[in-house]
């Protein structure tokens, strides 16, 4: 019906490896994208930026680097949240030390450092797999956060030992700090989270995304293939860890306003984690989705009760919160182990076939 | 130089300065290192029968100390809630085993890994929904362990050893005991160490993987409920209680995924270890709470030289 992929003809390999092979999908996406640049931005509300539109975006960022590195190259990683820490402590030192310099080279800057750190902590992955690697990246996460908390000079000798956001102006208008409104920064995010996916889009779908698939798949075979496995799985660590540094950035500068180091703790990396599984592991499109559900759910299951006029105290809705989502994240690893990338794809199949069944 | 001597040298000297604060320091990494070694237990039980790396180890140490309090505190008699929080747990092996396991059989690693944080996270829910959040007080008097303290006084200084804690390490050492004779002499231990090899062939000459599976998770969760009465009753039980379950997870590494051996071993080298590293290295130089990843570190240190741990199986790679 909507989906109709027939008479669409490819007549070249350009056109046939085109990012969107069918037409539908490329319309899909442009309404997606008018409706986040403006239907959302002209009827959102303060609340709805601070608590929705803005933590989904910063969320799926996360999870994209996480996907590119456990996803994609098949590496587990439990130490997102630390890595966030790094680009965010690094983004928060870059503005304090260069003041006038451009918060979005600063921010690009900040990848860097988390990306230098993240491949530190990948070396290991070249001689430990599996649950025992897991173990390498949560070494990274107790061991930074630990840092984020006794390194004094990190959060510039704060009483509060807590990293606060200056006002940050870009071509006179301020998108960071106190001063910032909500639409800016969710604006900012917006085409930061665009430009960083339409990266990882290519990246995964060309050589070096095929490589990382080699080396997850079976990374014996791949190295007999040829692939340098050292240089491919630090390449996987790099660019994740300069995605997640990217998002740790934007959390703090652009949503939180301001943070202590336990709130890059451990919940943080497995709320990430959580995001990437959901969605999918090895999809782009899960990430964006995962988030949505992740970040949506407790503020809508928070909200029904009031809607109905029920009064519950709001520790029970936090309690009742956490057994929602315990429960809810194993009802779709049972219902669909491969997340809600694979949902979408089948739902879409069904649309291009419609209304046969085969 | 300076630096050196502060390394190397000092905290050598500071220890051969004060044996008895040694002994005191040792023996509380001793105790701590029970504790670890008890949570990798339960982890490595499951790990061996499922293949499963069982995140929700913690929060079910948590679960079963709170189970028993809040019996307690309901009105039932001490003696009476332990059965009872068993019960529990077995009723909690059941419905995972009926309603998480069974349903993703063969699932890759990481979808059960997730599925056990799922787990946890709804434990966490569910135990603060009953029991309330607020911290507890762990029953000692009524389950009749001894809470005074024995001083001794070596080397003319003063050692304090609590007689909860050496009732803790006495209980852990006969646990363990009863567990190796359990899985190595009885029907269902082999049981168990046969699904451990090889799943297809435990199944074929007629080991039921469900009834095996809720026994490992009932064994698991008197585990917990153990841990939870030694560590509540040093710490007071509450939901803080959960994080020492990232404790076992350098402990397991350590140790090697499959060891029971290595997890006793593994347990209490960390424990005794991070608790010098602590006191003599961490608190001085360091600016302390150090224990937060010493113990992730020197399992990354031992990896780098033995991806498999120290007593777990060789990896064999076949392509």
């Amino acid at each position: 019906m909507f989906y109709r992929t027939a008479g669409q003809f490819k007549s070249s390999y350009e056109a046939d490896h085109a990012l969107f092979p069918v037409r539908q999908d490329a319309i899909l996406l442009g309404v997606i994208l008018v409706f986040a640049f403006i239907v959302f931005p002209v009827t959102a509300s303060e609340f709805t930026f601070r608590a929705l539109l803005i933590p989904v975006l910063i969320y799926s960022l996360a999870a994209l680097g996480l996907n590119i590195l456990t996803g994609y190259a098949g590496q587990l990683s439990l130490g997102t949240g630390a890595f966030m820490g790094v680009g965010a402590y690094a983004c928060y030192k870059l503005v304090s030390i260069f003041p006038e310099m451009n918060i979005v080279v600063a921010i690009a800057m900040s990848g860097f450092f988390s990306a230098a750190i993240g491949v530190l902590f990948g070396l290991p992955s070249l001689r430990i797999k599996g649950f025992y690697l897991a173990i390498a990246t949560l070494a990274a996460q107790f061991f930074l956060v630990w840092l984020f908390q006794k390194w004094a000079w990190l959060y510039n000798y704060n009483a509060s030992g807590a990293i606060q956001v200056p006002n940050i102006d870009m071509f006179g208008i301020t998108v960071a700090g106190p001063r910032a409104t909500a639409m800016t920064q969710y604006y900012f995010v917006l085409c930061v989270v665009c430009v960083i996916t339409v990266f990882a889009i290519n990246i995964t779908r060309g050589r070096i995304g095929r490589m990382w698939k080699a080396v997850r798949d079976m990374d014996i075979a791949a190295e007999l293939v040829g692939i340098n496995l050292m240089h491919t799985k630090l390449m996987a660590f790099f660019v994740s860890s300069y995605v997640v540094g990217i998002a740790g950035a934007l959390f703090v500068f652009m949503w939180r306003g301001a943070a202590e180091a336990n709130l890059f703790d451990i919940p943080l990396s497995f709320r990430v984690l959580f995001i990437a599984i959901i969605g999918g592991l090895g999809s782009i499109l899960g990430n964006f989705l995962g988030a949505i559900l992740i970040v949506a759910l407790p503020v809508i299951i928070g909200s029904v009760p009031q809607a109905f006029g029920i009064p519950v105290d709001s520790a029970m809705v936090e309690h009742l919160n956490i057994m929602i989502i315990g429960a809810l994240i194993i009802a779709f690893l049972i219902i669909e182990p491969h997340g809600l990338a694979r949902f979408w794809a089948m739902i879409r199949e069904k649309f291009i076939l419609w209304p046969f069944p085969h | 130089m300076e630096f050196l001597n502060d390394v190397l040298v000092q905290p050598f000297a500071d220890m051969a300065a004060a044996p008895d604060f040694l002994l005191q320091v040792l023996w509380e990494g001793l105790v701590g290192g029970v504790l670890y070694a008890l949570i990798a237990l339960g982890f490595v039980l499951i790990y061996k029968s499922s293949r499963i790396f069982n995140f929700a180890q913690g929060i079910m140490v948590v679960f079963a100390a709170l189970t028993l309090v809040g019996l307690y505190e309901k009105g039932v008699p001490a003696l009476l809630a332990l059965p009872l929080t068993l019960a529990v747990m077995l009723v909690l092996a059941m419905t995972i085993e009926r309603v998480v396991l069974r349903p993703l059989v063969n699932q890759p690693d990481i979808i059960l890994f997730m599925a056990t944080i799922g787990i946890t996270l709804f434990l966490i829910g569910f135990g603060e929904l009953i029991f309330g959040g607020e911290n507890k007080v762990m029953i000692t008097e009524q389950l009749f362990i001894p809470t005074g303290s024995i001083v001794f006084e070596p080397f003319g200084g003063f050692v304090s050893i609590e007689e909860k804690d050496l009732t803790a390490v006495i209980g852990a050492m006969v646990l363990v005991a009863a567990l190796l004779v359990f899985l190595n002499k009885s029907k269902i231990g082999r049981a168990i160490r046969a699904l451990g090899d090889d799943h297809q062939a435990a199944l074929s000459v007629g080991i039921s993987l469900s009834t095996i599976w809720v026994i490992v998770w009932f064994i698991a969760g008197v585990i917990a409920l153990a841990t939870g009465i030694v560590w509540g009753a040093r710490a007071g039980v509450s939901f803080a209680l959960e994080v020492i379950a990232f404790k076992a997870l350098p402990v397991l590494m350590l140790g090697g995924l499959e060891s029971v051996m290595g997890a006793i071993i593994g347990g209490l080298a960390i424990g005794i270890l991070e608790k010098l590293f602590e006191i003599y290295w961490g608190q001085p130089l360091l600016g302390g709470n150090t224990e937060a990843w010493f113990a992730y570190m020197l399992a990354l240190l031992v990896l780098l030289f033995r991806p498999q741990g120290l007593f777990g199986e060789k990896i064999i790679e076949r392509v």
